[in-house]
């Protein structure tokens, strides 16, 4: 049975209407112990087929080992994002980005696409600045209607610099991970491991956080 | 599996632009809540060069869960409700800033709006419609636990504390509505309201009742919250007894009402007791050419529909003193 039905296909279509240039959507699974990697190819599949700019691959973190260490997909199921001209752009989906998280998801792939929103002058100055390795895992629920915003922050500042790693990462699909961080409210913005956001914070808060490492 | 997708986010029409420093606007906005969005509508239709400022747009209302008194849905969550205002408003164009606050606003005969970051921005009015901000208990614990157990959004955290036990502060619409939701996930919640009986209407604490993992201490407050690396216990006391108990909870939902967002006009614009903006039938505050809507003014009651109500009226008022004034 199709996840989409034809009111939503629609919408999505006329979203990604707007799709500049291609976008590679790399998708990681494996077959056995992942509960939402059926669910998660499925939505990869429908969505990706709904634009003939969305060119899906799909590896298995088992037995394409090389590629899972070459993209640094840890946990599955995963989506990697690669702009037209096949570069990791760093922006990753760990889990389903559905509910309320396919806005972000939809933001990614038009903002990967070449379709970016304006930064203003100083941010984007400010982003271009930063030279140390930084990671941000933002935690979210799919029923968390302010997680996107905090998601579509964290990817587009992983866009602009290629030192910045993004993902947005399903808290209940990686208890132990969520359970690592103390994850109890979400939108939560974990930065190298150690420093903490709570909220769907502005990109200057994120930036006062990185600045300071 | 559920979609949530976002009316307002992708579509095409959306035309809006940067704020400028070296223009006078019309009517600057400040707030992106119900009464914000609604005066924006009303201004722009009417031709009138206009700005808004916000902190998050939907304000109040995107931290709600269910809506059942906004007319046109019968049940519609607060999202998707400030989803399709903001739609509406961005149909025009219009000067728009987000997740930004005002420090302060001027007077004179162009008013001064004076952002947090610095920035100025001139204007012949100003509709005040900034709302309100959930107000703390004001215990030790509770700043270190926010974000680890500590929570004001009901519907951003309560999937977290399924088979839980949980404390809601508060007995009035805000704190039952959330018990009532918690009732269904948690495995315990205790409701402690300071008073000694629930302020919530009616058919909410009739629905609390049907649920035999729910207990009400009324006559209690919070006292302090415990814990190590998150919240573990909080402690309570009886009002009139002094006696003192200490409920075992992994977290506490505080909705204990809300303070106005007034700051950025004290000393400038008349307020009451409750540092609301005190405002007349037309949304005029005693300031000429500054004008106020919503949770922020002493309107007497704080709903979505009559934040709107009143918003419509402060634009269409502050758009007639614009096209009255000899000096414009």
């Amino acid at each position: 049975m199709a996840l989409f039905d034809d009111n939503i296909r629609k919408q999505l279509a006329q979203i990604l209407d707007g799709l500049k240039n291609d976008v590679h959507v790399v998708f990681f699974s494996q077959e056995i112990e992942c509960e939402s990697c059926h669910d998660a190819h499925q939505f990869v599949e429908e969505l990706c087929a709904i634009n003939p700019k969305l060119k899906m691959r799909r590896y298995n973190l088992v037995t394409d080992a090389e590629k899972a260490a070459e993209y640094k997909v840890d946990k599955v199921p995963a989506v990697v994002m690669l702009d037209k001209d096949g570069n990791d752009t760093n922006i990753r989906f760990f889990g389903i980005p559905g509910g309320y998280e396919i806005n972000s998801f939809l933001g990614a792939l038009l903002e990967v696409s070449g379709e970016r929103q304006e930064l203003p002058e100083d941010i984007l100055k400010r982003i271009q600045k930063i030279d140390k390795d930084i990671h941000i895992q933002v935690f979210v629920t799919l029923s968390c209607p302010h997680c996107p915003g905090a998601v579509i922050t964290a990817h587009r500042l992983a866009l602009e610099n290629p030192k910045i790693k993004a993902d947005m990462i399903e808290a209940n699909t990686f208890v132990p991970l969520s359970i690592k961080y103390n994850v109890s409210g979400v939108p939560k913005i974990v930065i190298n491991g150690e420093h903490e956001l709570l909220g769907d914070q502005p990109i200057t808060a994120f930036l006062d956080v990185i600045e300071k490492i | 599996m559920d979609f949530n997708l976002s009316s307002s986010l992708f579509v095409g029409e959306q035309k809006f632009n940067a704020f400028a420093s070296d223009k006078i606007y019309d009517v600057i906005i400040i707030g992106g809540g119900p009464a914000g969005m609604t005066a924006a509508v009303y201004c722009l239709r009417k031709g009138m060069s206009t700005g808004l400022i916000t902190r998050q747009v939907g304000g109040q209302m995107a931290d709600t869960a269910g809506i059942e008194n906004y007319l046109g849905y019968r049940y519609i969550n607060g999202v998707e409700l400030a989803d399709k205002f903001h739609d509406q408003v961005m149909q025009f164009g219009i000067d728009f800033e987000n997740n930004t606050t005002v420090k302060s606003i001027k007077d004179g005969l162009y008013k001064e709006v004076i952002l947090d970051d610095g920035r100025i921005f001139k204007t012949k009015t100003i509709i005040v419609a900034s709302g309100k901000l959930p107000r703390k208990l004001n215990v030790p614990g509770e700043k270190e636990f926010t974000g680890h157990g500590v929570t004001y959004c009901a519907i951003c955290d309560g999937p977290f504390y399924k088979d839980k036990k949980v404390v809601v502060a508060g007995g009035g619409n805000a704190g039952i509505g959330a018990a009532i939701d918690l009732a269904r996930i948690a495995t315990h919640v205790t409701v402690v309201q300071r008073r000694d009986r629930l302020k919530a209407d009616k058919v909410l604490v009739d629905k609390l009742k049907h649920f035999d993992n729910v207990e009400v201490l009324l006559g209690h407050v919070v006292r302090e919250i415990h814990g190590s690396t998150t919240v573990e216990s909080v402690a309570v006391e009886n009002r009139e007894t002094g006696a003192q108990i200490d409920i075992p909870a992994d977290g506490i939902f505080v909705e204990v009402g809300s303070i106005p967002n007034s700051e950025l006009a004290r000393g400038l614009l008349h307020m009451n007791e409750l540092d609301e903006i005190v405002i007349d039938a037309f949304g005029r505050t005693n300031k000429e050419g500054i004008f106020a809507a919503g949770d922020v003014t002493d309107v007497p009651y704080k709903q979505i529909i009559i934040a709107c109500g009143d918003a419509a009226k402060a634009a269409l008022s502050a758009t007639d003193y614009i096209l009255s004034n000899p000096n414009f």
